[in-house]
């Protein structure tokens, strides 16, 4: 299987002597379902950015489809939702237009949107299903529903690789079992290569192949059914 | 006074635009630390006897790119990189003023406007750089609304957003380098943020925001204007009243909206 990310050996500190991440090796295969779970401060956002090329290894090398992540050169295929995704400034932004960002870098910087542009946002909108809610402000609507506008964000772009950082919080447990279905179909449908990153990996557990738990280094990579019991205890999880 | 109200209206349609950037980032008083530094490039002007607009513009070019670089690379907190700009920009201006012995009335002209003394060709400068600012907001439109709606997932994407940020720097600096016959360099700043901030009171969408402020700042320059010749005020003053207005206005009509 191609490989969408590879991390080798990857360490990380912000300052020096400290380390984030330590030795880190991570393979993730093209259209593969991957959940990474761990501690808060356990490392997670700080691979995701490793992995995005927003950060660059300490010691070790990340790699986009072959490529060194900082340096990858077809940015547009990357779909991200970030952790704790809230609206930038104070203007009464739509779902469409928060939607529309999300041709930007595939659709062209200058000028109006394109019929095209347009279309695939109108598209996204449909298939989170927010089409009755397309023209009312993001801020208006549940936290649930924002969530939904900013993967349709990330959707527009048709994205190859999507990550979303803890898209889950602030979220009620049943806008966390609709998305992690929604998920679910976008990977089945589309075949888009999905990292999804959280610190609790219930809603997810039963659509992904394979969970990756992370504590500074990888502890624990396979499928969700061979995780030692202690790891479902939240309190070891967040110890 | 039809020269003042063409001038009027051009800065009044042109400072929200840009304004509006600014304002949806976080950053409504960078066009006030943009008008400190033109007002040291209006002193350099005075001293070298060479046009304060010029000098003015050239500088506040320099000082908005310089806050953003402060900003986004120097390590240095937002509102710290503007508070540095901002002082050196006037501590360098009544240096310069004062070795060029001109602490005067000509010196007022710049920082409280003097919209009544501009001539036709000072029109024709404001309606032309006035018309390629407005042309390229109208064209980076949709990248620069793309990173205020979500700056991280653009940057993943490859948006070029150093590039889009130097662009609003250097937006803001032509804005206030036009506006300061209008207004003046110490109110410059409220004509790029009241009309935005009373817009989205009652806007329904981010380009309604922007449309909208964009009239407000309109209406405010050419009523303020009016008002300021038969009433015997003085012309930026009042034009930033009637915007302050217009914002308390847009504030009661979307509280009430809002019941």
């Amino acid at each position: 299987m191609p490989l969408a990310v590879e991390l080798d050996g990857v360490s990380f500190g912000y300052r020096p002597g400290q380390r984030v991440l330590e030795g880190v090796d991570l393979k993730l295969g093209e259209g593969e379902f991957v959940a990474v779970a761990g501690p808060n401060g356990g490392g997670k956002t700080t691979l995701v950015r490793i992995l995005l090329g927003l950060e660059r290894p300490s010691e070790g090398r990340a790699l986009l489809y072959g490529e060194l992540a900082h340096r990858f050169s077809r940015r547009k295929t990357l779909g991200y939702l970030a952790q704790r995704s809230v609206l930038g400034g104070d203007a009464p932004a739509t779902v469409r237009e928060v939607v529309s960002a999300g041709r930007l870098a595939a659709g062209g910087l200058i000028g109006p949107l394109r019929r095209r542009d347009r279309e695939l946002a109108a598209e996204a909108i449909a298939r989170v299903g927010l089409e009755e809610h397309a023209d009312s402000p993001v801020r208006t609507l549940s936290g649930g529903m924002q969530q939904r506008a900013f993967i349709a964000k990330a959707l527009a772009g048709e994205p190859s690789l999507l990550v979303l950082d803890e898209p889950t919080t602030g979220v009620d447990v049943e806008s966390q079992e609709s998305l992690a279905a929604l998920l679910d179909s976008l990977h089945s449908d589309l075949g888009v290569t999905i990292v999804y990153v959280s610190h609790e990996f219930g809603a997810v557990e039963r659509f992904v192949q394979r969970l990756v738990l992370i504590r500074r280094s990888v502890v624990f990579d396979g499928p969700p059914g061979e995780l030692p019991g202690v790891w479902h205890d939240p309190s070891h999880v967040h110890a | 006074m039809r020269l003042a109200l063409g001038a009027g209206a051009v800065v009044g349609v042109l400072a929200p635009a840009v304004g509006f950037f600014l304002v949806q980032r976080r950053q409504s008083l960078t066009g006030d630390g943009i008008g400190h530094v033109a007002f040291a490039g209006v002193a350099a002007g005075i001293l070298l006897d060479v046009a304060p607009v010029l000098t003015a513009l050239v500088a506040a070019i320099l000082g908005g790119i310089a806050i953003e670089l402060l900003r986004s690379r120097g390590g240095t907190a937002g509102d710290q990189a503007l508070a540095l700009v901002f002082y050196t920009g006037i501590a360098l201006g009544v240096v310069l003023i004062s070795a060029a012995g001109a602490l005067n009335v000509d010196l007022f002209q710049y920082l409280f406007g003097s919209i009544l003394t501009v001539t036709r060709s000072d029109l024709v400068v404001i309606a032309a750089l006035g018309a390629v600012g407005l042309a390229v907001v109208g064209l980076l439109y949709r990248p620069l609304a793309g990173v205020v709606i979500d700056e991280e997932g653009a940057r993943v994407a490859g948006v070029p957003i150093g590039a889009l940020n130097i662009a609003v720097a250097a937006l803001a600096a032509v804005t206030v380098a036009l506006s300061m016959r209008v207004v003046g360099i110490l109110l410059v700043a409220a004509l790029m943020v009241l009309p935005v901030s009373a817009a989205e009171r009652v806007a329904w969408s981010m380009r309604s925001t922007l449309v909208l402020s964009m009239v407000i700042g309109l209406t405010s320059a050419l009523v303020g204007l009016t008002v300021s010749y038969y009433a015997d005020l003085p012309p930026g003053g009042t034009i930033v009243l009637v915007a302050a207005g217009a914002f308390a206005l847009c504030a009661i009509a979307g509280s009430v909206r809002g019941r």
